[in-house]
């Protein structure tokens, strides 16, 4: 399902180059789960930003779903962003100027889905924010901000799931709820989880852990 | 010095944020619009206070409708005073089949007495001034009248019954006003001519002027001497009588420019607040820093006042630039009713823009900068420690002083400056109310929008302080911009397509008695519709109900200020125009509508009135109190006047109305007051008689005709076979109005760009002060799959919705405008939906076109930056 080839993102820094991430390679199966772990520094967030076509690497290759973001430009690495993958943000980033339903509806409008609004109702129920659809960002907690953005992130069914750091700005009790709910939803959708994390106990839940140090595989 | 070193660092570094460069270009527009105004304004003040003593052309002058005695030139001159004549007239001048209006004006030698008259070869070339006058058999059409005529020097022009040759162009002379031309073109011919012309006759609307200069103590004696044997309808005036009303032109044509100008500048001050509300909240982090590692709050005020300072001083001298440019502009769309020659501005206006950049910063962006200096440095470790909010006082006192010291500093005037600012507040109400229900349904339409247009919509319903803020700067500056296209194409149009189409197109004034049956014979031989035949003789009020005019006036309430006329042109504006341009405001009522002009009871007592008399009444008149003259009453002392004639005297019926006609006393009573159809263009009199009261009196006669000459030559045979009759054409006069509005409302126009610029202003900063927001919103939409195309589409749809919003309200103000406008002027105001779809479509081009622009950086900005 996704696959990084010996994957190498440098930086220009008034010191010379900087590479944050050398020449790194591996494989995620459709439907496992796989946490990226390491110290702050070690290049987790910009090996995720380079998977997802965020970024692309000085060199090397991401061929994800089967297709290689190399060979896209950017807006082609958008369109498949909208047909296979979902996001999770450390901090939310739902959309403030939309309402919960409004910005569980994006991606599937993005996707050029049917019935959005009918599905974005019932992934709203699904994550126990049906109440408030309504609401705008800033009028939910933290917890249900990303309970909106995981419903946001599942909604399409993605093949592959990215979460940054999901329960990183949250207390531990309202964590292990999202967390619980993750692993949820992606077992439910049969989705591919890759996410970044700090949290042991969140790593332990994945199928495997990758661990980064100094921008490699440790 | 440490803290201006560290404020011009800091400055240099912030720069790049973009707030300070959008807080510079607000001001600059600020200053730029105040200052071009105030530069023309002060080159106008100028030139009216250099020719204050060459606006007469003389020390003073004495005016007549009638020749002056010579016994008057000749008590001068043996009083060692110069003199020198000019006498006045409108006419018809031709060269060859290509016929114009023009000023004609016979000097003799000496004049100008003051001043000089400046001269060149050619249509509108460079003036070299002259002491000579046109030879006897030459005259000196202005450029205007040459370019107009095709004519050239050598050429011969016809004037009256002779011939004259183009010796020269006159470029300028003194007495053509200190700032404003006349409407009229002028020729100047020699004295000696002006007898061959046959142009005067009996009655005729000619003006005899007596020139005269020389020391006070003489021309002191002088007009004493005057004053005991002055005849009824003789004017004296000198310098300070003639300049003031000039300079009042041209401070009123000012001040308005300046309230236009005003309009921007507090549409810039809006963009400052914003500008320096989003500064404050990017610098929290910063000042808590700086605080924390051991700054006091004293250097950060300090650092502060500094940077305003070096800002205040920048948008000066930006703005003063700018509207240097601007004034030239403006210049130039003024070309032509403005002397090319005007003085160079001094640096004043400049000061005043460096001011007024002050006053701004001061009025709206230090209040929330001096917030800056009140976080605590708590905040680098608590970030919700923020400043302790402002007082209300402290927000609101400051600006409100800024607004109150702009406006007063720019009008100078507290009436003036409370009306407008309370004019300001209203529309800024009325708009920002119909603006936040408009954006409150934008935000609910949205739910059945696409997805690029419910992501705009719903980004103006978030963001809806800044949505309303940018739909008052955008609706005001397209409101203001289409009320003034609807006065110049509509209104004027409107009124050009209500005539009909065979209404008169000429106006013949001055016909002789003894000619009146041959003129209208002639005209009807050539195809013309001749309207009715009126007599005219000239009379001025003297007493109402026994009590002397003047006195009776008072006693009634009536002031100068007078009631408004209805629109309308014929041969009386004109005279009215040109004659006010000369700055003698003694144009006579009556004859054929007038130009728009307002005129007051004591204007109307002062002067001459034409009178008339028929028994017919003409479906054009309508008698709107008492009774029309019966055939008893021929011969009766009664009296019918127009309803603007009753107005301005606040007549009633049965009030005795007693007339000096030809040195004779007549004594009327008011029997009915008509309601007159001026644009009819029939001829039409303020007062009118029954017959066989004046019979004996008849001076000349005047008619309208509908009339297409058969032959290209007919009406310059015409004019040479009755030379005395001044011939009018309604287009020409139309035309020349329509000139005077355009070019007029193309000025004003200018300056209200400033406003759509100050609009782009408060644009930039809204856009400026929600970037983060904007940034990290696209990294999102771009990590969860939008194209670059949606991602436009939706700021597309958010800032066309806003202009859309914006152009509606515009041009439906605009529209109310116009109506409201046009039933001052008893028109009739059509409401066509073009305004609509113009105004709309063009705010929305306007604003979705800046909104692009100004939030492009922040579309390109990558995914990534949404896991930062």
């Amino acid at each position: 399902m996704l696959q990084a080839l010996q994957l190498t993102r440098q930086v220009s820094s008034p010191e010379g180059p900087l590479t944050i991430v050398r020449d790194v390679s591996f494989e995620i199966r459709a439907r496992e789960s796989v946490a990226i772990v390491g110290p702050s520094g070690a290049g987790k967030s910009t090996l995720l930003a380079l998977l997802a076509g965020l970024d692309l690497p000085t060199s090397g290759e991401v061929i994800l779903a089967g297709e290689h973001l190399n060979a896209l430009d950017e807006d082609g690495r958008a369109r498949l962003r909208a047909q296979h993958v979902g996001f999770v943000f450390q901090s939310f980033h739902l959309v403030p100027a939309l309402t919960a339903l409004e910005n569980v509806m994006l991606p599937l409008e993005l996707k050029g889905s049917g019935d959005a609004r009918a599905e974005a109702h019932r992934m709203l129920a699904r994550v126990g924010l049906e109440a408030r659809a309504g609401h705008y960002p800033r009028q939910l907690s933290g917890g249900e901000q990303q309970r909106v953005a995981l419903a946001r992130a599942s909604v399409s069914r993605p093949a592959v799931l990215f979460a940054d750091e999901p329960t990183g700005n949250l207390d531990s009790a309202t964590g292990a709820r999202i967390t619980d709910l993750l692993f949820e939803l992606n077992r439910d959708a049969d989705t591919t989880l890759v996410l970044v994390t700090h949290d042991a106990t969140l790593a332990a839940r994945c199928d495997r852990s990758l661990r980064m140090d100094a921008g490699a595989l440790a | 010095m440490r803290m201006l070193l560290v404020a011009l660092r800091s400055l240099r570094r912030e720069w790049r944020s973009g707030e300070l460069a959008v807080l510079l270009a607000s001001l600059s527009v600020a200053v730029g619009a105040l200052t071009g105004v105030g530069f023309l304004t002060e080159r106008i003040g100028r030139a009216v206070d250099a020719q204050a003593s060459e606006v007469l052309a003389a020390d003073a002058r004495i005016d007549s409708p009638q020749p002056l005695a010579p016994a008057v030139a000749e008590r001068a001159q043996s009083m060692g005073l110069a003199t020198a004549r000019i006498t006045r007239l409108l006419s018809v001048v031709f060269n060859g089949d290509v016929s114009q209006l023009a000023n004609v004006r016979a000097a003799s030698a000496g004049y100008p007495l003051r001043g000089t008259l400046q001269v060149a070869p050619v249509p509108f070339g460079t003036g070299t001034p002259t002491r000579a006058l046109p030879a006897p058999g030459e005259c000196w059409p202005d450029s205007r009248l040459a370019a107009a005529l095709g004519a050239r020097v050598g050429d011969t022009l016809n004037v009256g019954a002779i011939g004259l040759r183009i010796s020269a162009i006159l470029v300028s002379r003194p007495d053509q006003g200190a700032a404003f031309v006349d409407l009229a073109s002028t020729l100047v011919i020699n004295d000696a001519d002006i007898a061959a012309t046959k142009l005067i006759q009996p009655a005729s609307r000619v003006r005899f002027g007596l020139l005269v200069a020389g020391d006070d103590v003489r021309l002191a004696q002088f007009r004493t001497f005057f004053e005991q044997q002055q005849k009824p309808g003789e004017r004296y005036a000198d310098v300070d009588e003639a300049s003031p009303q000039i300079g009042d032109a041209s401070r009123r044509a000012g001040r308005f420019l300046a309230l236009a100008s005003l309009v921007a500048a507090l549409l810039c001050a809006v963009a400052v607040a914003i500008s320096a509300r989003s500064y404050v909240a990017r610098h929290l982090d910063v000042v808590a820093l700086m605080k924390t590692l051991g700054a006091e709050r004293r250097f950060v005020l300090g650092v502060t006042v500094l940077q305003l300072l070096l800002l205040a001083f920048a948008a000066a001298i930006l703005g003063a630039l700018a509207g240097w440019i601007a004034q030239a502009w403006l210049l130039k769309a003024l070309a032509g009713l403005l002397r090319a020659d005007l003085p160079p501005a001094g640096w004043l206006p400049a000061l005043l823009g460096l001011l007024v950049s002050l006053a701004m910063l001061a009025g709206f962006a230090l209040p929330s900068l001096l917030q800056l200096t009140r976080v605590p440095a708590l905040r680098v470790l608590r970030r919700d420690a923020g400043p302790p909010p402002a007082t209300l006082w402290l927000a609101l006192a400051p600006a409100a002083l800024a607004v109150v010291g702009v406006v007063y500093g720019t009008l100078g005037d507290w009436r003036l400056s409370g009306w407008f600012i309370a004019g300001i507040a209203g529309a800024i109400l009325v708009l920002g109310l119909a603006g936040a229900a408009l954006v409150q349904l934008a935000g609910r339409a949205r739910a059945s929008a696409r997805l690029a247009l419910r992501h705009g919509l719903a980004n103006l319903s978030r963001r809806r302080a800044g949505s309303v803020a940018l739909v008052i700067a955008f609706g005001l500056g397209m409101m203001l911009v289409l009320l003034l296209a609807i006065l110049r194409r509509d209104l004027v149009d409107d009124w050009r397509a209500s005539l009909p189409a065979n209404a008169p197109n000429y106006f013949f004034v001055n016909i002789p008695d003894d000619q009146r049956s041959d003129f209208a014979a002639a005209l009807r031989d050539d195809g013309a519709q001749l309207e009715r035949l009126l007599p005219m003789v000239r009379g001025r009020l003297i007493a109402l109900n026994d009590v002397p005019i003047a006195e009776a006036l008072v006693a009634r309430g009536r002031s100068p200020a007078g009631v408004a006329r209805p629109p309308g042109t014929g041969a009386g504006a004109t005279d009215r125009t040109t004659d006010r341009a000369n700055g003698r405001g003694d144009g006579r009522g009556g004859g054929a509508p007038g130009g728009g002009g307002r005129f007051g009871g004591e204007g109307l007592a002062e002067r001459e009135q034409n009178l008339t008399w028929s028994e017919e009444l003409g479906d054009d008149n309508q008698i709107v109190a008492g009774r029309w003259f019966t055939a008893a009453d021929a011969g009766q002392p009664l009296v019918s006047v127009s309803t603007e004639f009753r107005d301005a005297l606040a007549l009633e019926l049965g009030d005795r109305l007693r007339f000096d006609v030809a040195g004779e006393s007549l004594e009327v009573r008011l029997a009915s007051v008509r309601k007159v159809k001026w644009d009819s263009f029939r001829p039409n009199f303020f007062i009118m008689f029954p017959p066989g009261l004046l019979d004996g009196t008849a001076g000349s006669w005047m008619t309208s005709a509908r009339y297409e000459p058969r032959s290209a030559g007919a009406m310059a045979s015409l004019v040479r076979r009755f030379p005395s009759v001044s011939v009018f054409n309604v287009g020409d006069l139309l035309a020349q109005v329509r000139a005077v509005i355009d070019k007029s409302v193309t000025a004003v126009q200018s300056v209200f760009l400033f406003t759509l610029l100050a609009g782009i202003t408060v644009l930039l900063a809204a856009v400026q002060s929600s970037r983060d927001e904007r940034r990290l919103e696209t990294a999102i939409l771009r990590v969860l799959g939008a194209s670059r195309g949606m991602l436009r589409a939706s700021v597309l749809a958010e800032f066309a919705a806003l202009g859309a919003v914006a152009g509606l309200l515009a041009s439906t103000g605009a529209a109310l405008g116009g109506w409201l406008l046009a039933r001052q002027l008893g028109l009739n105001y059509h409401f066509d939906w073009l305004l609509w779809v113009l105004g709309i479509a063009g705010t929305v081009l306007l604003v979705a076109g800046s909104g692009w622009l100004a939030t492009r950086p922040v579309l390109n900005n990558a995914p990534r930056e949404a896991l930062r």
